[in-house]
Formats: C-alpha cells, structure tokens, sequence
C-alpha cells in the first residue's frame, strides 16, 4: 500500500516550526539551528510518527524537548534580553487600538518559558488545551493556569487595566487558578 | 467549558497580538538551509532505498 509519506509534509511545517521556535527562543538564529535540528529527528524517527495524528503537534513535541533539553545542557544560555526576538521581526505599526507590537513582544519575552509555550500553544496556534497539554507532557489543568497566568502577567506588563478592566474578572479567575493549583496539590 | 466570563477581558487584545508575533514569523519565507536539508535526507534515504552499495 502507498500511504502518503509523513516525510513529504515536514516541508509544510516549516513556517509554523519556525514560528514556534522563535516563541521560545526569541533568537532567530538559535530558533532555526533548533528547527534544523528537529528536522534532522523527525525525519530519522518517522516511523515513530503515528500516522493518522497530527504531524505538527508531534513535530512540536520535539522541538519543545530540543528546546528544554539545550536549555538544561547550557544551564542559563544569554536569554535575548536585549531583544533580537523584538527586532528581528520588523516593525510593523499597523497597531489596532493602542497596543504597541514592541511593548507586547517585551512583555511577553518576560514571561518564563512555559507561560510563553503553552499561549503560543493555545492562543496563536489553535491547539486545543488537551493537545497542548499532551505535547507538553503536563495536565490539561496545568496548561490551563499556565495560559491564565500568562495572559494576567500580560495584561499587567501591558496596563491592560483601564478600559478592559481585570477587576470584574479578576477574582473569578484566580478563584479558579488557586482551585485548581489546589485541586492537582492534593 | 462555560468559563469564558472568567478569563481576563484582556484576553482578546492579548490573544490578537499573539497571532501577531507569531504570523510574522510564518509569513517569513523559510530560509533554504531548511529545504537543502530536507532534499539531502531524502537523497540518503533513496541511496539507501535503492539497494545501492551501502556503504554501512
């Protein structure tokens, strides 16, 4: 039987690859040398691909765990704090309301790792929270406060307080947020 | 799921410039290196395939 070769679509998988890796490395360089990398083991253990499910999710997995495990390896590699991530991606003013793409990408480079995984995970990528959970090895509820945790810390870095107020809301979802950190604790 | 009254009202600014940054980069053509790399494995795997002196 011919099925179709998973090998033929790692090239549609690229832009999104890149995309990702770029979100956790904010470094283009480091970001496509992780890229190559998980080409590399993807191809060389695609029969451990399951056919059927979804080859951007696994393809996902191991750039994430070429991610951590270079990040275990250099202990604590120069972050881009200086911003190669914010400039690297050029400029674009075309802002809706009164954002600023420079004051969100420093925002977001300062929010650790797997906050900034699982929203690009969940809010960019349109994974759904089990996906992301499964790629991250971690529960659906931890995906879940990471996300929310991100995305307070966003709003807070960004002064995101004045007319889309927190207040109402804010309460509720901490309420959850502790709930559940509660809830996995025990 | 009925929780989307909990989630911060910053969630869809947030959520929109998410996208953003990530667009960007999936808008950018991918560099060569990456389709090279792609067109050298497969020229292994079908040097491999094809019963060819293996040299391993």
């Amino acid at each position: 039987m011919s099925n179709p070769d998973p090998r033929d679509e790692l090239v549609d998988h690229l832009p999104a690859m890149r995309a990702f890796a770029m979100s956790l490395t904010r470094n283009s360089a480091t970001a496509d040398d992780m890229v190559q990398d998980t080409l590399v083991k993807a191809w060389t253990n695609i029969d451990k691909f399951e056919v059927g499910t979804n080859l951007r999710a696994w393809l996902f997995t191991i750039l994430r765990n070429t991610y951590y495990s270079s990040r275990r390896k250099a202990k604590r590699e120069v972050a881009d704090v200086d911003g190669v991530f914010t400039e690297s991606l050029s400029q674009k003013p075309d802002h809706d309301g009164r954002l600023q793409m420079a004051d969100f990408r420093d925002a977001f480079a300062q929010l650790p790792d797997e906050q900034r995984e699982a929203l690009i995970l969940v809010g960019a990528s349109g994974f759904a929270y089990e996906e992301a959970a499964e790629m991250c090895g971690v529960a659906i509820g931890t995906i879940k406060s990471r996300v929310n945790r991100g995305r307070a810390k966003l709003s807070e870095l960004m002064h995101l307080t004045d007319d889309d107020a927190l207040e109402l809301t804010d309460d509720a979802t901490m309420a959850v947020v502790a709930a559940r950190v509660n809830g996995a604790l025990r | 799921m009925a929780q989307d009254h909990k989630r911060p009202r910053g969630k869809d600014t947030i959520d929109a410039n998410l996208k953003r940054v990530y667009e960007e980069t999936l808008q950018e053509d991918v560099p060569d290196r990456f389709k090279d790399l792609l067109a050298q494995l497969k020229a292994q795997d079908s040097a491999k395939d094809s019963g060819g002196g293996t040299s391993k």
